[in-house]
């Protein structure tokens, strides 16, 4: 009965061919999204690694933010990895321009220096089981604050959050799409398969 | 300054197993390449061009002394930029800060790596310091990109450490005709090598003078193993749309942008049109009203001597 959910990739800059990539892995149909219009099939949004402060411009110049955002209010599972994250939080330092402010999380941007300050890391993240997820970290953003209804997924040592979810949003401070573990996609298409199921209620 | 590095040649996206957060490593390197693609990286002369580049949505820029077509008319040595003011554009803006050293000048990538730039540009649009021997690209912890105007070339700057390549055009022309034949020829040349048997590939591999292992993983996988963008001689968003289709992954645009008669919006333009590019009608409504491009210089009538892309072998 049920077909394969459809994940949508915010593809105006930043590695979103490498999202796609995974998420073919896992058999779901997948979107570049670009503009407006093509919001409208999917069940889950990714909002990828790139620079924010171009993602935040080009979401405002194509139109997208307010129609993202609302679909968010709506339950639409979001998941933004780094620069993504940057665009779902509600506080972004530095960020001197509007982003989608779904999530009830603070994030510093560069939290952990410049590029030579880069590094990757194996971390074990709550909910995700097997052995500990190999992250890259690259200028990542850093979470400061998690809200009530926020869950902290996975933090460094230090006590740096990064990772977390709050009901069907996600956010990392790392990238899972470029080291060939799918198993927070696997986790995103989940949520995507009961936003679909819901969808097809209320449409009939 | 030493960094942890996938094996020479060995240019895979591969994870080491260490539990312990590392840095410099090729992964983290390569990996903010990624985040640029699908952007434009613009060259700023000062903190406010650099404000200007960030608010029209680049990626990231490239902070030099002068831009490309003015260090083609002012002629002498070309050098890095005063340290002075690549940390006065490090300060102005929060995307990331390339900077250009001169071809074999390792001393000038130590600096800039020290000034906390986020990639250095080996390039040759400043005078090469040697006529050898590139920077070995491998002892730093931060990451390169470097020109070239065919596979031979990218491949052997891989080799030697860079995580980023850019088809050379001509800089400081205005002129697109050399970014595109650049960039023809490099995925010519990937094409040949996919579809080539692969007992053929070691001598494939002293054709190009590069090294087996990546020959080999072209052949396998139809790209390079970084992240690819194009530049030299962008000054339209029609050209920067034209090297997308033509297979960049991203533009750098110098002269192109601050040369113009009306830089915000040229700069907001080729933004839209890197995004947009298989888009006739966003770039038909991007394309109007940005003013006067650059001058632009026929390729023919520079003396052969002067000639950016023959810098670098």
């Amino acid at each position: 009965m049920t077909s394969t959910p459809t994940i949508g990739v915010l593809a105006l800059q930043g590695d979103f061919a490498e999202h796609i990539a995974m998420l073919r892995e896992l058999g779901v149909a997948t979107a570049e999204i670009r503009v407006p219009s093509q919001l409208a099939a999917i069940d889950a949004l990714i909002i990828p690694g790139g620079e924010s402060t171009t993602i935040t411009r080009l979401l405002d110049i194509y139109e997208l933010r307010e129609p993202i955002r609302r679909l968010g209010l709506d339950g639409l599972p979001i998941w933004g990895t780094c620069a993504g994250a940057i665009v779902l939080a509600k506080q972004a330092t530095d960020l001197d321009r509007p982003n989608l402010a779904l999530m009830d999380i603070d994030v510093r941007r560069n939290a952990f220096g410049r590029q030579v300050d880069s590094f990757e890391e194996d971390i074990a993240i709550e909910g995700i089981d097997g052995p500990r997820f190999h992250a890259v970290f690259i200028r990542a953003p850093g979470i400061e604050r998690a809200g009530a209804a926020v869950r902290v997924l996975a933090a460094l040592d230090d006590g740096t959050i990064v990772a977390a979810q709050e009901g069907r949003l996600l956010a990392t401070s790392f990238h899972p799409e470029l080291t060939g573990d799918s198993r927070f996609h696997a986790l995103l298409v989940s949520l995507a398969k009961v936003y679909q199921a819901e969808r097809g209620q209320t449409s009939k | 300054m030493v960094a942890t590095n996938e094996p020479r040649a060995a240019a895979t996206n591969g994870a080491s197993a260490d539990k312990a957060a590392i840095t410099g490593t090729w992964a983290v390197k390569t990996g903010l390449a990624q985040m640029l693609k699908g952007g434009v990286i613009m060259d700023v002369v000062t903190p406010e061009q650099a404000k200007i580049a960030e608010e029209a949505g680049a990626c990231a820029v490239m902070a030099l002394e002068r831009v490309p077509s003015d260090i083609r008319k002012d002629g002498g040595v070309a050098r890095m930029s005063d340290p002075e003011m690549i940390t006065g554009i490090i300060a102005a803006v929060t995307i990331p800060v390339m900077a250009k050293a001169r071809i074999g000048h390792f001393v000038e990538a130590q600096v800039l790596e020290a000034l906390g730039v986020d990639y250095i540009d080996e390039s040759e649009v400043l005078t090469p310091a040697d006529e050898s021997h590139h920077i070995d690209k491998q002892q730093f912890k931060v990451p390169f990109v470097c020109g070239c105007r065919n596979l031979g070339e990218a491949l052997r700057r891989i080799s030697e450490g860079a995580a980023m390549i850019r088809t050379k055009g001509e800089a400081g022309t205005g002129n697109v005709v050399e970014a595109v034949r650049h960039m023809r020829t490099l995925w010519d040349d990937i094409r040949r090598i996919q579809n080539m048997p692969e007992d053929e590939l070691f001598s494939a591999a002293k054709e190009l003078s590069a090294p087996y292992d990546l020959v080999k993983y072209v052949h396998d996988h139809g790209k390079l193993p970084v992240v690819n963008f194009s530049a030299g001689g962008i000054a339209t968003p029609a050209d920067a749309a034209l090297m997308m289709q033509l297979g960049a992954e991203g533009n750098f645009v110098g002269s192109g942008i601050f040369k113009s008669e009306n830089p915000e919006k040229m700069a907001r333009a080729i933004v839209k049109a890197t995004t947009h590019f298989r888009d006739a009608n966003i770039l038909a409504e991007v394309s109007r009203g940005t003013g006067d491009a650059m001058k632009g210089l026929e390729i023919s009538a520079i003396p052969e001597n002067e000639i950016l892309s023959k810098r670098g072998w």
